[in-house]
């Protein structure tokens, strides 16, 4: 059966620099489609990727993954802002690797678009009062 | 023209005050000029909201029956630190203390999701604090242990006190190195990936009053969601900072210290505040009303963010190692805009402070005195300035010796 799955892969310091989605191709037999990619040297990593194959070697893809460290995460989880303690400051604004926040110019006031939100969580510990939150 | 602090209170005791806010006096100076202006405008509110570092509540629990003696002792609100070197039942809790558990930058970046900024906030906010306190046990004062919740509504006194808050300008930060920093001006990414800054610019309190001719000590404010007062000029008060050709400082320069009843604030205007691999801290909300006494008052508050120059200061070296480096120099109305260009390349910019609130604040002031129920205060005394020369130093350090 092939299965076909959208997840997001973080890639701790030490793996950054490694061919790992090379691999999955290679060894897997996995075809993968990159939609979205931020690779910041000495950072995490992340990655969302759609990862397509034939279920075992699928399954045996994100073994081989866990194995060498990349935490995965499916895109089921969802990040919402609680409007309440979101001060709009802004902080939030450049460390978005999908640009889900935006400043309107005329009000000041950020916006968020859980559309364009693919659940990194980057912004979570990156609100300085907290307002983002992760929902399961 | 000129007008007294007392004519204006009379206007504003039977509701005739004109009070507009330091954005739309912009727009109001432009269109009828400085003159005009400054004879129908009697008063311009300021605002900011921002995260404070140098913040701080102290308060008196009561007495425990049998006593106990909390100056010099340990003391902890919601396992977080508080300062028991005062009287018996007297107690300080600063913005950035953390619970002894917390991991800090053990495990790096450090979270600091809860600390002193959350125990004031909590406070405010009226929920209940666990208080925890060993003693040593005296003859007057025999209890040695104390587990108990205590509440903003019964304890004797709760007072904000912020020994440095309204920096009047401020460092816009960036990165040059290849890692991502952690730092309290937010999250700077490697190579110049982006920039924070922290202002309300002309919105400002500070800023609009360049040379303190109106804020001085006993200066009544907004602060917290309350009233407060200017105490003194706040730490680090750096009057001689260079100034550009309105006054406007182009460095971080005057600060005050304030301090009001934290019984009648308000959790929105009192936000603990994370900032990630730094610590903890608070986010504080602060209105100035500025009194239009002459034209050249009046003039200062028509400061624009395009007036105001911020130096780009790089976080990851020269900061830390308090090297005199300035990348760039930028005007608010550029960085506000969302990104700027630095050597060629555009580098997206974002506030630590937020203008949108600091709006709402202003507003509510403005809509205090509208309603006779703020008047302003003649300040007791002026805030150094110009003339006193003084100016911020750094620590001299000296070899200690047995
Ligand atoms: S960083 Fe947090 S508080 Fe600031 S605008 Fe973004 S979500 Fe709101
Ligand atoms: S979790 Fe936060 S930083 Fe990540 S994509 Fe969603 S909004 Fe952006």
């Amino acid at each position: 059966m092939i299965v076909s799955k959208k997840i997001v892969l973080h890639f701790p310091v030490r793996l950054v620099d490694r061919a790992i989605v090379y691999h999955l191709i290679k060894d897997y037999d996995l075809e993968f489609n990159i939609m979205k990619a931020s690779i910041i040297p000495d950072a995490e990593g992340l990655m969302v990727i759609e990862l397509r194959g034939e279920q075992a070697n699928y399954d045996k893809g994100i073994k081989y993954l866990t194995e060498t460290g990349v935490r995965i995460q499916s895109l089921g989880q969802n990040v919402l802002r609680n409007d309440e303690r979101c001060t709009h400051c802004g902080a939030c604004v450049t460390v978005c690797p999908t640009k889900a926040f935006k400043l309107d110019p005329d009000s000041r006031l950020i916006s968020f678009d859980a559309g364009k939100c693919i659940a990194c969580g980057l912004c979570l510990k990156a609100c300085p009062p907290r307002a983002m939150e992760l929902h399961f | 023209m000129s007008k007294t602090i007392e004519e204006i209170n009379d206007r504003i005791r039977r509701g005739e005050a004109v009070v507009v806010n330091a954005e739309e006096i912009i727009a109001i100076a432009k269109e009828k000029g400085i003159k005009k202006a400054a004879q129908e405008v009697d008063v311009v509110t300021t605002g900011t909201f921002g995260p404070m570092c140098s913040s701080a509540a102290y308060f008196n629990i009561g007495h425990s029956n049998p006593r106990i003696k909390l100056g010099g002792g340990r003391a902890y609100l919601n396992d977080v630190n508080a300062y028991a070197g005062l009287a018996a039942t007297d107690l300080l809790i600063g913005a950035n203390a953390l619970p002894d558990d917390d991991p800090r930058n053990r495990i790096y970046p450090g979270e600091f999701n809860y600390g002193g900024g959350h125990v004031i906030e909590e406070l405010v906010a009226g929920k209940d604090i666990r208080l925890s306190v060993t003693a040593y046990g005296t003859d007057c004062y025999p209890r040695k242990k104390l587990e108990t919740l205590i509440n903003i509504k019964d304890i004797n006194e709760a007072v904000l006190f912020n020994p440095r808050n309204v920096y009047q300008n401020y460092n816009a930060a960036i990165n040059v190195s290849g890692k991502v920093i952690y730092t309290y001006m937010g999250i700077l990414k490697p190579n110049m990936g982006n920039i924070n800054y922290s202002t309300s610019g002309q919105l400002s309190p500070l800023l609009n009053d360049p040379y303190y001719k109106t804020i001085g000590i006993g200066t009544k404010v907004f602060l917290g969601g309350g009233i407060g007062f200017v105490a003194w000029q706040g730490t680090q008060h750096n009057p001689s900072a260079p100034r550009n050709e309105k006054g406007v400082p182009t460095r971080g320069s005057g600060t005050l210290a304030l301090i009001g009843d934290l019984k009648q604030m308000r959790p929105e205007w009192l936000r603990g505040t994370s900032m990630m691999g730094y610590g903890c801290t608070l986010t504080v909300g602060v209105g100035v009303p500025i009194p239009i006494l002459s034209e050249e008052i009046l003039e200062y508050t028509t400061v624009t963010d395009a007036d105001i120059i911020a130096p780009v200061i790089d976080y990851s070296s020269d900061y830390p190692n308090m090297v005199a480096n300035i990348i760039a120099e930028v005007s608010y109305a550029d960085l506000k805009s969302g990104k700027i260009e630095i050597g060629g390349k555009q580098i997206p910019t974002a506030s630590l402070s937020s203008y949108s609130r600091a709006l709402i604040i202003a507003d509510t002031l403005k809509e205090w005195i509208e309603s006779g129920r703020f008047l302003l205060t003649e300040p007791v005394e002026s805030l150094p300035g110009i003339e006193s020369g003084l100016k911020t130093k750094p620590l001299k350090e000296r070899p200690v010796t047995e």
